[in-house]
């Protein structure tokens, strides 16, 4: 990984971020994903702009797979908005823990719009890695930047994956699919240095699946409130001990 | 009940893509007020969210669908787990682990193909 930058102004700390966000792992994973996701799109029936606006506006995959599927085999409207919003829960507690990073004196939330809609796991890993060794004042404009990289890389992707979509192969499709898991699962745990983030970990991916096995109903917040508590009451006993 | 084949794919994209995602974000921007990074709910909040993606990610790799779901079970557990194991190997890249994960899973679902 590259060493912390420094910048003279906002708008070099942007272009920064924009020019970080190309050599991060997740480049090479949002293409792989939206590559995907766009031959998915091609055989639902949808159009490249309709993909490219949900990336801009949606801007989380898995919900944007669930959409598409859902549009596919014509399912209950109610059940898609459950699913979708199961999927997102994540989402809220990333912007919660991003927010204090950027906010500076005399913020009001309407500058924190953007930011706030541009949170995804891959900004969010890069951001929380990279924002504390930043000087206050320019972390929101590199963070910016960032989004601004992973999300046209996205839309671009989703274009070309649309008009590849033809004929993939299923086991090379397969080996595009399992990038998202992969990537995401070793960068989560090589970001996850402090024990409370490892051992949410370790209990998700247990918890999680053995939920959906027993199809327990809303496994997934299940999983994050269960696991991620657990985690943290264990990082709180162990904090009062020593 | 009303499905998403009875309305234009955009409205669709609004009603159950947009807004129900988007919902997340909003309520993190307004809870997220007068919070600073230490603070404990930050840190619980950060367990809430690796636990659910740990979730999603093993549900991905054990119960895939798709493309993905032609591939032997065996095998994307191997591939997950030799891609970790790279990543622990060859110095922490993450890479590294995922062109490994990669190269495991093409080579076992090309020679145990169902």
């Amino acid at each position: 990984m590259a060493p912390v930058p420094s910048f003279d102004t906002s708008a070099a700390a942007f272009f920064g971020g924009v020019k970080a966000s190309l050599k991060t792992v997740f480049i090479m994973v949002l293409a792989g994903t939206y590559v995907g996701i766009g031959a998915l799109a091609h055989d639902f029936g949808l159009s490249s702009w309709w993909l490219a606006l949900s990336t801009i506006l949606v801007w989380a995959a898995p919900a944007q797979v669930i959409v598409i599927s859902a549009i596919g085999v014509g399912a209950a409207l109610i059940e898609v908005a459950i699913a979708v919003t199961l999927s997102a829960v994540r989402l809220f507690p990333m912007v919660v823990a991003l927010l204090p990073l950027v906010k500076r004196e005399g913020m009001r939330t309407r500058d924190l719009l953007l930011i706030t809609h541009f949170t995804s796991v891959s900004m969010w890993v890069e951001s929380l890695r990279i924002l504390p060794s930043l000087p206050r004042e320019h972390r929101m404009a590199y963070s910016n930047g960032l989004s601004v990289g992973y999300m046209g890389t996205a839309v671009l992707f989703g274009f070309a994956g649309f008009y590849l979509a033809a004929g993939l192969p299923p086991l090379f499709a397969g080996t595009l699919l399992f990038l998202t898991p992969l990537s995401f699962l070793i960068s989560t745990a090589n970001n996850a240095r402090a024990m409370v983030d490892r051992l949410a970990l370790v209990l998700g991916l247990t918890i999680g699946p053995a939920l959906a096995y027993w199809h327990v109903e809303l496994d997934l917040l299940w999983t994050g409130v269960g696991g991620g508590t657990l985690a943290y009451l264990v990082h709180r006993l162990r904090e009062a001990v020593t | 009940m009303s499905t998403v084949a009875e309305l234009s794919p955009y409205l669709v994209l609004i009603l159950v893509g947009f807004l129900p995602n988007e919902v997340w974000r909003a309520l993190g921007l307004v809870l997220a007020r007068g919070l600073n990074e230490d603070s404990e709910i930050v840190v619980w909040s950060r367990a809430v969210a690796t636990a659910i993606i740990a979730g999603v990610l093993a549900k991905l790799i054990l119960f895939s669908s798709g493309a993905l779901a032609t591939i032997p079970l065996s095998v994307r557990v191997g591939a997950a787990v030799a891609g970790f194991l790279a990543y622990l190997v060859i110095k922490r890249s993450v890479f590294a682990g995922v062109i490994v994960g990669e190269l495991f899973l093409l080579a076992g679902g090309y020679l145990f193909a169902p």
